[in-house]
């Protein structure tokens, strides 16, 4: 099923007298078959001046798999103003719609008008899957949008699962990454689209399929008064002095070093290697490493040849952050924490006396 | 300014996490748990508007027993009362996000405050949402990931924290909803006086109803992740260790 179920005339009610009336029974008709007809999926794709954000692409790679394996179609909806939305960029993937959502309102990133627009695309067209880049602004919204349908989001989803039965099973990780759950959706009779939304590398955007897809604006009804929310523009703090994403070699501290104090430990390390110290959000937080050296999803993206992670667990945050490293060396003492997952090199044991002895070492062999 | 914090009690962050044997939930039975720290920034957030503008702020959380414990850490803080929901679910619970933020919701209705706090995220299941449902729920704007909080004529001016060391200043009328980020503050720590005055507070214990319905989103599997990548863990003293590195760094990695 590419379109929206059509009853035909047949089905009408003699009393349904205006267009409202007769939108409101075709959303109500969609919604009673969707689960039998329509097992299509709309990425919800998110844009940076002008430009469709990376994740974005992660998150529609995703939506065709999800789309191949029920055999059904993936569409992509992109919010702006009118004028410089760049949803035409996508009509080269196979895609069934793209869908520029366009209003002045949307100009500006709030919750309230993205919520609003959504809602309204979603009633009129009928998706079964919703699918997001799992993104600071998506985080902002899509809970009250699902929560608009009687739905919960399954956020932060690592993979997605076909399902013998047609229902996929969906991924996302628990206690910081140091468990994985799996997550299903018991099938309703009559239900809202499931809305799902996809943690940072995931997927690939290398893997989304080229083809054709339509182009269509949808203009949704919004008012300035619905928007109760005043954004202001975005703007960064201290210039950046400090750009890691083009070091080759970064040592990362984490929880796992305690105090204040025992930073130079670090630091000494660092400097052995020729290296650039980072840190994880607790560290920076404290200000004990400035904030222009933090790693993680948000600080900076940084892919090293190097990464050397001290004390650092891992949490689904800093490791977006440092994924893309060539190669992981992790030191940590909980054998268990999820940075294992990533290192390729791991010692699970003290870095108090770990760190010094290697210091020591790099030194030595450099002389 | 009346503000209600909303408060989750979770497993320790250096604790040990054990898959239960069903495979379904964990091993709850010698977890340690404490307060969620994004929501401690929360209850930090809401204490220091009241030192700067006066008013009331009340810890709300949602649990069973051993929650109780939670709730007089935040009243030991500061918090002048505090509402305990009762439920009889452990971490990883029958009730999902719309169910739990439902038995907030009806909690906090009737109290009518001036503004709503909460972490942005809860280290256990880590799902972001129960802020913003709570706002959608209440009929109330929100904004999320806030580290700085000014009071204005009109309502608030919020600092929120935007991708890639970005911000912005959003600014929305009273009554509304905030998630706030951590490292907005510094926590403070209980005093002692502030411990023996706690004994002395409210807490307002109300039974949940029962769940009426199994939810939609159910957890059907709990299990360690498999490893992205091969992991060569290195054994042996600091300073075997250390040689091993060294001849790894020099010969496979190529930076020394």
């Amino acid at each position: 099923m590419s379109d929206t179920y059509d009853p035909g005339n047949d089905l009408l009610p003699e009393d349904i007298t205006s267009p409202d009336e007769l939108e409101n029974l075709m959303t109500t008709i969609n919604t009673v078959y969707i689960d039998k007809l329509n097992k299509s999926v709309l990425v919800v794709a998110e844009q940076r001046q002008g430009r469709i954000s990376s994740q974005s692409l992660e998150a529609i790679a995703a939506g065709q798999k999800l789309a191949t394996s029920l055999g059904d179609e993936c569409s992509v909806a992109i919010l702006g103003a009118q004028g410089g939305n760049p949803a035409g960029e996508l009509t080269r993937y196979k895609l069934n719609f793209v869908f520029a959502i366009q209003h002045g309102l949307l100009e500006h990133y709030t919750a309230d008008a993205y919520i609003a627009a959504l809602q309204q695309l979603i009633r009129k067209r009928v998706f079964a899957y919703v699918i997001f880049p799992h993104t600071y602004q998506v985080r902002d919204f899509a809970p009250a949008l699902a929560t608009r349908f009687g739905q919960v989001l399954i956020s932060d989803v690592i993979a997605i699962h076909a399902g013998s039965d047609g229902a996929p099973t969906f991924v996302r990780q628990l206690f910081q990454g140091k468990l994985n759950a799996d997550y299903r959706l018991t099938p309703q009779p009559a239900s809202a689209p499931c809305f799902v939304s996809i943690q940072a590398g995931a997927f690939r955007a290398s893997d989304l399929v080229e083809g054709k897809a339509s182009f269509d604006t949808f203009v949704p009804a919004l008012a300035a008064d619905q928007i109760r929310t005043i954004p202001g523009d975005p703007f960064r703090e201290s210039a950046h002095t400090v750009d890691l994403s083009s070091a080759a070699v970064i040592v990362s501290v984490g929880r796992g070093i305690r105090e204040r104090e025992n930073i130079p430990l670090v630091q000494a390390l660092a400097d052995a290697l020729g290296a650039e110290l980072a840190a994880s959000r607790p560290i920076c937080d404290a200000g004990w490493v400035p904030i222009e050296r933090q790693v993680g999803s948000s600080g900076q993206t940084v892919s090293p040849k190097l990464y050397l992670a001290v004390g650092i667990s891992g949490a689904i945050q800093h490791l977006v952050g440092m994924k893309g490293a060539k190669t992981v060396i992790a030191i940590n003492k909980d054998e268990n924490a999820p940075i294992f997952e990533v290192a390729d090199y791991g010692v699970a044991g003290d870095l108090f006396e770990i760190v010094p002895a290697l210091t020591k070492a790099i030194q030595a062999a450099k002389t | 300014m009346k503000i209600i914090v909303a408060i989750k009690q979770v497993p320790e962050r250096n604790a040990q996490i054990v898959v239960a044997n069903d495979g379904k939930g964990i091993d709850e039975r010698d977890l340690a748990y404490g307060m969620n720290e994004p929501d401690a920034y929360a209850l930090e957030e809401a204490l220091q508007l009241k030192e700067k503008h006066g008013g009331e702020v009340i810890a709300l959380s949602a649990g069973p027993e051993r929650v109780a414990a939670t709730l007089r850490e935040a009243l030991a803080k500061g918090a002048d009362r505090a509402i305990h929901i009762q439920t009889d679910s452990g971490t990883l619970g029958s009730r999902d996000t719309l169910s739990l933020a439902r038995l907030l919701a009806d909690a906090i209705r009737p109290e009518s405050p001036d503004l709503v706090l909460t972490g942005l995220q809860s280290d256990d299941l880590g799902l972001g949402q129960t802020g913003v449902v709570l706002a959608e729920l209440l009929g109330i704007p929100h904004s999320t990931l806030i580290l700085h909080v000014e009071k204005t004529d009109t309502g608030l001016r919020v600092k929120r924290e935007l991708e890639d060391g970005w911000f912005q200043q959003v600014e929305m009328p009273l009554p509304a909803l905030l998630t706030i980020q951590s490292g907005g503050n510094k926590l403070r720590y209980a005093t002692l006086m502030g411990i023996k005055k706690a004994r002395t507070k409210e807490t307002r214990t109300v039974e949940a109803a029962a769940p009426t319905a199994a939810p939609d989103l159910s957890l059907t599997r709990v299990y360690l992740p498999e490893k992205q990548k091969r992991t060569q863990m290195l054994k042996g003293t600091p300073a075997e260790i250390a040689a091993q590195l060294v001849e790894k760094l020099r010969s496979e990695v190529r930076v020394l």
